[in-house]
């Protein structure tokens, strides 16, 4: 029996520390913890409404598109706006979630996950003319590693001449996911941190000069998307192809969709959009959606035990930073007491399940290339996949959008800040279902939830002793070297974990918000 | 080709009470590109040896934090530490922590910050919240988060420190004054204003060179957010807010929060978030410079 802790777990988002008990040669046991606090929530409390769409954003700089459009959301509900966005604002803030998204998904597969699959040292051996291949071999010949060792040493399985050329990607990648970023500010003034996704619309107006730019960028971006990302996944995919056999999880996935597609519903949860919303069961029924079957439990997590099982609408979060049993400042989400998985595979599966034509004819063949059934996708290179595949529909779909816009007409609703007022915001962001819930009082935030991607997929065990997804992921799994263990950094890094995100919440003790409603 | 005679700088960046923002936007850089600082001499004969940076590493859990204080002790006053994100001093690591002791008791970010900071050569406090606490620092300040000069000046940390405010910053302000420290050494006192900043990036105001400061000045404010028109009735903090965003713009020039009609929120300001809220509200009672008077 070995312990293995990592902490912290590098090339994440946030602050992370996975433990796993190793018998005989086996995860029997897995613990994820988050390990930083901040408390965003309790700052927002008793600011203006409209600050918290900023504020929130600073949750997280790698999503803060994603907590800007779920804080928006939030608001425009609060407000009355919910159904009266103008066209042009509607899709500009798809355009401005669509290009982080496609910024995110790049990032992910080659800056945050590559490195455990790629063996940058092998450029050393590169003879040839390429640009790029010749400075890292200097760079390698020069002796410092930093930051590309140390690492984990053994299982690297691409030949050389392979290896080089996702090297070469992983540089190109940089650019290309910079262009993203780039692609995403003509329209969100900067990023990261946009500044033009407000209730009520955006402040951005579209020019044919800003759609022509944003249009050129994303040829580029759905170029290599096309031709490189995918390719590299499926190339990885072929060495690693036990991977799809490793690191299946709680096979219950949960999205709540993205990219409304018509301006007219105010409901969140009856919105038209291009990823669907609802929860797949393991052997892949689809569900309707249920905001109110979620709930956050916290026996396991720094927090008073009285708080546990409170859906977010009322939930309280009062810190314990010594309550005995707990390992996490993350909580557990929920939904009708099951463990759910979030994230790119269920947006992508709830969307298939549907029956949308586009995303069954991309799926499909992906599958049939690896002669697998649909079960597959619940893995570690099932998750690569449906990021990538999402990462592509998205960047299909950018075009059709930004010929819609219509220079000119009004990209912005005014309203007036209400007294009192409730609200909801549902998006999945790039690591999936993120939701934000505002409570306004004498025209102040009362009170302000958010339950994010990495507390549905980093979570704890629950008040049950469930463990969370991504632990469930790591239990069972074969560990053939405990001092290179790239079998649970693997997994750990396949659901794109976000901490800081996850760990962000507290309000004030003692508070109760049974009044909370959500129209 | 291979240079052996290479300069090596080595540089240790934690990441603390953040949100990451600082490193995305720093990867964001366009000349240099984020590869020739990590990779290639990004000043001839001279390199940045990332020895540790969680976003990008390829190692992680007790491997990387053994890389990260192997430099510390063997490179004592020849590493440069980043600190990204502000420094949580309540309780004892419970709120953030980097690595463990040799009981295997987690160590506080703060004895981190305190313990590396001492040794560096010098301390580069990247965005608001290193350089004066930022969001996590706001009322009610929840895990008691101070500035890295708030800390030093509590422990007497003596190490040149330069703070690179913004939320996030500029990633020209960061490579920037990399290569000034890899050129000309450590700034003199004179580059930097009384808050740690380079006079070079933060030696003017917003309003200064804002490209709508003809409508300030003519009087013509927008009467709603997505107008055109001066955004200061809107809350527009540029008159009171140091850095160049206006000349410099954002994203390889692409645009910037006041051209977007965003506005300036001052996110580079000492007090942000706090004393620049409500974001949406005219700012209060502030003496501005050089307010044209209206023209009759």
């Amino acid at each position: 029996m070995r312990k293995i802790v990592i902490d912290p777990v590098t090339r994440i988002e946030g602050h992370l520390k996975v433990e796993a008990i190793v018998d005989d040669g086996k995860v029997k046991e897995a613990k994820s913890s988050g390990t930083m606090f901040r408390g965003i929530e309790l700052i927002l409390r008793g600011r203006d409404p409209r600050d918290a769409a900023v504020i929130t954003q600073r949750i997280c700089g790698v999503c803060p598109t994603s907590h800007s459009t779920a804080s928006n959301l939030c608001l425009d509900s609060a407000f009355g706006l919910g159904g009266s966005i103008p066209d042009n604002g509607r899709i500009i803030r798809n355009l401005i979630l669509g290009a982080a998204h496609v910024s995110d998904h790049i990032l992910h597969f080659y800056h945050l996950a590559a490195l455990d699959y790629v063996d940058v040292t092998k450029v050393a051996t590169y003879e040839g003319n390429n640009a790029t291949l010749n400075s890292v071999k200097d760079f390698i010949q020069r002796g410092e590693l930093g930051p590309f060792v140390p690492r984990y040493e053994g299982d690297y399985r691409l030949p050389a001449a392979v290896d080089q050329e996702l090297v070469v990607h992983y540089v190109d990648a940089l650019r290309m996911r910079r262009k993203a970023q780039e692609m995403c500010a003509i329209f969100a003034g900067k990023m990261p941190h946009n500044m033009t996704i407000v209730p009520g619309g955006v402040t951005e107006i579209p020019t044919i000069d800003k759609i022509a730019s944003f249009l050129w960028r994303l040829n580029e971006l759905r170029t290599f998307i096309d031709n490189v990302y995918i390719a590299d996944v499926i190339a990885a995919a072929g060495a690693y192809s036990d991977y799809f056999e490793i690191g299946a999880g709680c096979r219950h996935l949960l999205s709540y969709g993205n990219y409304d597609l018509d301006g007219k519903e105010a409901d969140l949860t009856k919105r038209n959009r291009l990823f669907k919303q609802g929860t797949v069961s393991p052997d892949f029924k689809l569900g309707h959606l249920d905001v109110n079957a979620i709930t956050e439990e916290v026996k396991h997590s720094w927090y008073e035990d009285s708080t546990t099982g409170r859906k977010p609408l009322n939930g309280d979060t009062v810190p314990k930073d010594d309550k005995a049993g707990a390992y996490s400042w993350i909580k557990a989400p929920r939904y009708n007491g099951q463990v759910y998985e979030v994230g790119p595979l269920a947006r992508l599966v709830t969307t298939y399940l549907s029956g949308d034509p586009k995303v069954k004819a991309l799926v499909d063949p992906a599958l049939a290339k690896f002669k697998a059934k649909p079960d597959v996708l619940f893995s570690v290179l099932g998750r690569h996949l449906a990021r990538a595949l999402c990462c592509k529909i998205i960047a299909d779909e950018m075009p059709g959008w930004l010929l819609q816009l219509k220079p000119g007409e009004p990209v912005y609703q005014p309203y007036q800040i209400p007294e009192e007022a409730t609200g909801m915001g549902l998006v999945d962001g790039a690591r999936g279902a993120l939701g934000h819930w505002i409570e306004i009082k004498n025209k102040k935030i009362a009170n302000y939830q958010c339950v994010v991607p990495g507390t549905w997929n980093m979570s704890p065990r629950d008040d049950k002793g469930q463990p969370g997804p991504l632990e469930q992921a790591l239990t069972g799994t074969k560990i053939k070297d405990a001092d290179n263990p790239f079998e649970i950094v693997r997994i750990i890094r396949s659901f794109d974990p976000c901490i800081a995100c996850a760990v962000h919440v507290i309000t004030p003790k003692g508070r109760t918000l049974s009044e909370f409603q959500v129209e | 080709m291979a240079n052996r005679k290479s300069q090596e700088y080595p540089v240790i960046w934690l990441q603390t009470a953040t949100c990451t923002g600082c490193s995305v936007s720093v990867l964001n850089t366009v000349s240099p590109n984020i590869k020739t600082v990590l990779v290639d001499e990004v000043i001839p004969s001279k390199h940045v040896n990332l020895v540790f940076q969680a976003t990008v590493m390829a190692g992680a859990g007790e491997l990387v934090i053994h890389a990260m204080e192997d430099t510390w002790h063997k490179k004592k006053g020849g590493y440069v530490l980043v600190v990204e994100g502000a420094i949580p001093t309540l309780g004892k690591g419970q709120y953030g922590s980097i690595g463990e002791d040799k009981d295997g008791k987690p160590i506080a970010i703060a004895s981190r910050v305190e313990a590396m900071g001492r040794d560096a050569l010098a301390v580069i406090a990247l965005g608001t919240c290193a350089s004066f606490g930022g969001i996590p620092a706001a009322q009610p300040n929840p895990t008691k988060c101070v500035s890295v000069a708030q800390l030093f000046k509590s422990k007497n940390v003596a190490t040149p420190l330069i703070n690179l405010p913004g939320c996030p910053p500029h990633p020209d302000w960061f490579v920037s004054t990399v290569a000034s420290v890899l050129i000309g050494g450590l700034p003199k006192a004179s580059d930097l204003d009384e808050l740690l900043r380079p006079k070079a990036f933060y030696g003017h105001l917003i309003h200064e060179n804002c490209p709508r400061r003809a409508y300030y000045d003519e009087q013509k404010f927008a009467k709603k957010l997505s107008d055109p028109g001066c955004l200061y009735e809107l809350g527009c903090k540029g008159p009171v807010t140091h850095a160049d965003c206006a000349t410099r713009m954002w994203n390889h020039g692409t645009n910037w929060c006041v051209a977007s009609g965003g506005m300036c929120i001052g996110c580079a300001s000492e007090g942000f978030p706090d004393w620049v809220s409500p974001l949406y509200q005219k700012t209060a009672d502030v003496k501005l410079p050089n307010i044209a008077q209206k023209v009759v």
